[in-house]
C-alpha cells in the first residue's frame, strides 16, 4: 500500500497530461471534423477532392507514423522554421488525425438527414448557415452520438502513443517505474486508472444520448 | 397576381414541364391535377423556388419573379410538403417561431404570440410544446400550414394535402383551405384528388405527361 501511495504522484502526473491531450484533440477535432463533414457532402468537387484525401491520408497511415513525422519530420522539410514543441506536435498530429475520423462519421450522419429537411428550411428562408446550425446540426448530433463516443474512448487509450516523442503520459510513467522496481503494480494501477477514465467518459455519454432521447 | 408563361423544366434531357401556361388571381384556389409523374409536384417545386426553371417566365403583379434566387421577404411562396418535413428536435412553437425569429428578424415574444394565433386558429393550441412526433398525421400537417403562413407568405402551396390521410380527415384540410381562402390566402394545391380539387377550386389546372 505504501508503494502505491509512493508512485501515484508520478503516476497521476502521466494521466494529468493523458487528459490535457485527450481534452484539446476532443475539443479540436470534434467541431473540425463536422467542418470537414460539411465539406465532404458539399457538391463542390475540388473541396471534396481535397478533403477525401486527406480523410485517406490520415485514416490510411498509423497514427504512431504521423506522430513521429509531425515531431521529426517536419523540422526536416521546413529547415527548423516547422518545429514544434513536443506537447504541440502531439496536439497537431492527433487534432489532424481525429478530425478525418470525425468527419466521416459526421458525413453519415449529414447525409441520413432526409433532403426535405433542407428544402423546408428554404422555403422559409433559412440561409445555409442557420439551417446547418439550428436543423441540421442537432439532429446529426443525436444520430453520431454513439460513434462519437467510441472514438473518445479510443482517443483517451490512442493517448498513450505520445510516448515515441518522448512525453511523459501515464503509460510512460507506469512503465518507467515498472522496470526500475521490478513490479507489475504501476502497470496494474494505470490499468486501473485508463478504466476509470472511460468508466466516466462512458457515464458523460450516456448522460448526452439520454439528454437527445427527448425528441425521436 | 401571379402568371407563368411559358415554362419549360427538363431533368437529364427528359421534358417534365412543356411550355405550362397559368395565371393564380389574388385571393383564389388554384388546383394543379393530374396522374402521377405528369409533373405537378415538379410545377409547384418549380414556383417555391426548389427548382430552377429551364425556360419561361414567372410573373407577381405583372413584375418577373425568380423564386429560385429571390430574397425579398414581401414575396414569400409558403410551402406545406407532403411529408410536412417539420423539424423533429423542435417543439411545435419552435417550429412556427424559427424562420420568423431568424429571418424576418421578430423578437421571440411577438413571434411566439404570433404562432399562438395561428395555432388557435387551426385548433392546436394545446400541442404547442409537443415535439412532432407526438402529433397525428392531420395535426403535423396543420402545424406544417402554421408554420408556412407565420413567414405571412403571397401564395401557400400545398403537395398532395390529401394522399397521407384517412379520407375522414378530407374535409377538415379542405376546411382549413376555404376558411384561409376567406382571410384572402392565394392558395395552390397539387393533388391527384379530382373530386376534392373540384370541392375547394377556383380554378383547375390539369398537366399531362409530356412526349419527349
Amino acid at each position: 500500500m505504501s508503494y502505491i501511495l509512493e508512485i501515484l504522484p508520478s503516476l497521476l502526473e502521466g494521466a494529468q497530461l493523458t487528459l490535457k491531450i485527450f481534452l484539446w484533440t476532443v475539443v479540436g477535432s470534434i467541431p473540425l471534423g463536422l467542418i470537414v463533414g460539411l465539406g465532404l457532402t458539399s457538391h463542390f468537387v475540388p473541396l471534396k477532392a481535397i478533403l477525401k484525401f486527406y480523410v485517406w491520408l490520415m485514416r490510411g497511415t498509423p497514427l504512431l507514423l504521423q506522430l513521429i513525422f509531425v515531431f521529426y519530420g517536419l523540422p526536416l522539410i521546413g529547415s527548423g522554421a516547422l518545429t514544434l514543441q513536443r506537447y504541440d506536435a502531439a496536439l497537431f498530429a492527433f487534432i489532424l488525425n481525429y478530425t478525418a475520423y470525425f468527419a466521416e462519421i459526421f458525413r453519415g450522419g449529414l447525409q441520413s438527414i432526409d433532403h426535405g429537411q433542407y428544402e423546408s428550411a428554404k422555403v422559409l428562408r433559412l440561409s445555409y448557415l442557420q439551417t446547418v446550425r439550428k436543423v441540421i446540426t442537432p439532429q446529426v448530433l443525436k444520430i453520431v452520438l454513439p460513434s462519437i463516443g467510441n472514438e473518445v474512448i479510443n482517443l483517451v487509450k490512442d493517448s498513450s502513443l505520445v510516448y515515441v516523442i518522448g512525453l511523459g503520459d501515464l503509460l510512460r510513467a507506469g512503465n518507467v517505474a515498472t522496470s526500475r522496481d521490478v513490479t507489475l503494480v504501476p502497470l496494474i494501477l494505470v490499468g486501473v486508472i485508463y478504466l476509470l477514465m472511460t468508466a466516466v467518459l462512458t457515464f458523460i455519454l450516456r448522460k448526452l444520448e439520454q439528454h437527445y432521447s427527448y425528441w425521436k | 397576381m401571379l402568371e407563368l408563361k411559358n415554362i419549360s423544366k427538363e431533368y437529364n434531357k427528359r421534358v417534365i414541364l412543356d411550355h405550362v401556361n397559368m395565371t393564380v388571381e389574388d385571393g383564389e384556389i388554384m388546383c394543379i391535377v393530374g396522374e402521377s409523374g405528369a409533373g405537378k409536384t415538379t410545377l409547384l417545386r418549380c414556383i417555391s423556388g426548389l427548382e430552377r426553371i429551364d425556360g419561361g417566365q414567372i410573373l407577381i403583379d405583372g413584375k418577373e419573379f425568380d423564386p429560385y434566387s429571390n430574397q425579398n421577404n414581401d414575396s414569400v411562396i409558403g410551402v406545406v410538403f407532403q411529408e410536412y418535413q417539420l423539424f423533429p428536435h423542435l417543439k411545435v412553437l419552435e417550429n412556427i417561431t424559427l424562420a420568423p425569429i431568424m429571418v424576418l428578424k421578430k423578437k421571440e415574444a411577438e413571434a411566439r404570440q404570433e404562432a399562438m394565433q395561428l395555432l388557435e386558429g387551426l385548433s392546436l393550441a394545446d400541442k404547442a410544446k409537443l415535439y412532432p412526433y407526438q402529433l397525428s398525421g392531420g395535426q403535423k400537417q396543420r402545424v406544417a400550414i402554421a408554420r408556412a403562413m407565420a413567414m405571412k407568405p403571397r401564395i401557400l402551396c400545398y403537395d398532395e394535402p390529401t394522399s397521407a390521410l384517412d379520407p375522414g380527415l378530407r374535409d377538415t384540410v379542405k376546411n382549413i383551405i376555404l376558411d384561409l381562402k376567406k382571410s384572402g390566402m392565394t392558395q395552390i394545391v397539387v393533388t391527384h384528388d379530382m373530386d376534392f380539387a373540384k370541392q375547394i377550386a377556383d380554378s383547375i389546372l390539369k398537366v399531362k405527361p409530356s412526349r419527349g
